[in-house]
């Protein structure tokens, strides 16, 4: 008998009124895997992350963290499972106002009930585990530049260590160096912390380096998914023509915003 | 473009009952958290500070300008009856009872309700607030519940200060340029007010503290679409506080007036 996976997606839909974003969404992750989904802008990435996340109210659709079903949860027992993931924004989404220690001890402090001696210690540990000294931790976050605002991201995401990580295109913008940067610290944080990691992006350098299995999303549908080996010979004329970035083919290029 | 009065009419209606039904959910949620525990002490704390004390210098101005025109203009119409000597208990009473809360509303509206919906609504289209939600903070609890707080326990301890210092403002003029008594102006304006002038003053305070800071919440929380999204948020903000301020003045004086 399989264990039972850590992340369970059943017939999952959500429209924005008469745009169907994601029609029927059928996905397993094991518990300590690295999923990645990749797709084109607009194809309902963010959408998906933001459903398992509990950010959005999937229209239908069951969603079982642990065999637990967390679609329509009161804000309280969804704080617990919350405690539960890890979460690196696109853009960072650091608080401006705290320093950058008091943003990776946050979780510590505000929602664990801390000291903050302790989370500061916490925090400078986790700053220190994603390449930053503990100089950094008496920083603004507008005083970083781009990739460092990410690294810091990513020790607040890492701070309480959860169970599950979701990285949000954590490779968009940044220089290719960078990108690699941050892929070789998301795998060493995800394998340090054993946890399972769902990540979404267009980019196939870091899909192919952060993932164990790859699943592509298309017009709300996961139209193929498989091994991060076996991509190259998915014989799947959507998923060559994405991981090519050829123009012509099969897709067609999303004009409206979702 | 032909687009009927009647689908005009019927769109601005269905708009306007969902925006109140929004806001009043909205407001609902963010008392709830309001009153449960835990509270974040340095949160408001912080914002008591941002619209307390830094709004100190605006409303003060405002007020003793108010207070001086006050004085000046009530000379010229009630000398036409020979009834100068009622100048102290006019500019007293339009003070406490109307321009003290109204004007002191309507800059901190302009200033914090401004501030509020900007900062939230840059933390919603940077994707801050769902941050906070992967922390397990509820945003309600940690950015609403306590601006709302602060506004309305703050304004009506701004008002006190700008209803003393509008009076200050009529006692220099009243003194210095119409030639009153000083003692007997300010034994006129102390002996004339009373105590529910100066208090339903406050209460209005109190309740467009609550409106201006829920109208600051309320379209930064719901503001999307980048910066322009984040511009017209504050625009709303500001305006919708204005006029629920002036549009609730009427109503909570009428509620006194019958006392």
């Amino acid at each position: 008998m399989t264990p039972s996976p850590k992340i369970s997606v059943r017939g999952l839909t959500k429209a924005f009124g008469p745009k169907k974003v994601l029609q029927g969404i059928d996905l397993d992750i094991a518990s300590g895997e690295s999923m990645v989904v990749i797709g084109g802008s607009g194809t309902g990435k963010s959408v998906l992350l933001k459903c398992i996340l509990g950010l959005m109210r999937p229209d239908s659709g069951s969603i079982k963290i642990d065999g637990e079903e967390i679609v329509g949860l009161g804000s309280r027992q969804r704080e617990a499972v919350m405690r539960k993931f890890g979460m690196l924004f696109q853009g960072g989404a650091l608080f401006d106002s705290p320093k950058v220690w008091e943003n990776v001890a946050f979780g510590p402090i505000q929602s664990d009930g801390m000291a903050p001696g302790k989370a500061h210690d916490i925090a400078i540990e986790k700053l220190g585990s994603v390449g930053l000294g503990p100089e950094i931790g008496e920083l603004y976050p507008s005083e970083l530049s781009g990739g460092m605002q990410k690294r810091v991201a990513l020790a607040r995401a890492i701070a309480r260590a959860p169970e599950i990580i979701f990285f949000d295109e954590p490779t968009t913008g940044l220089d290719p160096i960078m990108a690699d940067v941050i892929n070789d610290l998301i795998v060493q944080c995800v394998r340090d912390l054993g946890a399972t990691a769902v990540s979404i992006t267009h980019d196939m350098a870091s899909a192919r380096k952060i993932g164990d299995r790859i699943g592509m999303l298309y017009e709300g549908k996961l139209i193929w998914q498989g091994p991060v080996g076996s991509i190259d010979r998915s014989g799947n004329a959507h998923v060559e023509q994405f991981i090519h970035g050829r123009a012509d083919g099969p897709i067609r290029m999303q004009v409206r915003k979702l | 473009m032909n687009v009927p009065v009647i689908t005009v009419l019927g769109r601005v209606t269905l708009d306007f009952l969902a925006g109140t039904g929004a806001m009043t959910s909205f407001a609902g949620r963010a008392l709830r958290q309001a009153v449960l525990p835990p509270y974040y002490h340095r949160q408001i704390l912080r914002q008591i500070m941002e619209i307390g004390y830094y709004s100190l210098p605006v409303v003060g101005l405002t007020a003793i300008f108010t207070g001086m025109v006050l004085a000046l203009q009530s000379y010229t119409g009630f000398a036409r009856f020979s009834a100068e000597s009622a100048i102290p208990n006019v500019v007293v009473v339009s003070l406490t009872r109307e321009l003290g809360p109204v004007l002191a509303g309507l800059m901190v509206a302009g200033r914090v309700g401004a501030a509020m919906a900007a900062e939230i609504g840059t933390m919603r289209v940077t994707e801050q607030i769902d941050a906070l939600e992967t922390l397990s903070t509820d945003p309600f609890k940690y950015l609403v519940a306590p601006r709302l707080l602060a506004g309305i326990l703050t304004l009506p301890i701004l008002v006190l200060v700008a209803d003393i210092i509008g009076v200050f403002g009529g006692y220099l003029v009243g003194v210095y340029k119409l030639g009153f008594n000083d003692t007997a102006y300010l034994r006129n304006t102390v002996d004339f007010v009373t105590f529910l002038d100066v208090f339903s003053g406050l209460v209005k305070a109190a309740f467009f503290g609550f409106l201006i800071t829920l109208m600051g919440c309320y379209h930064g929380y719901t503001s999307k679409g980048g910066a322009r999204g984040v511009g017209m948020a504050t625009t709303n903000a500001v305006v919708s506080a204005s006029m629920l301020i002036l549009t609730f003045n009427y109503f909570i004086t009428e509620a006194f007036f019958s006392l």
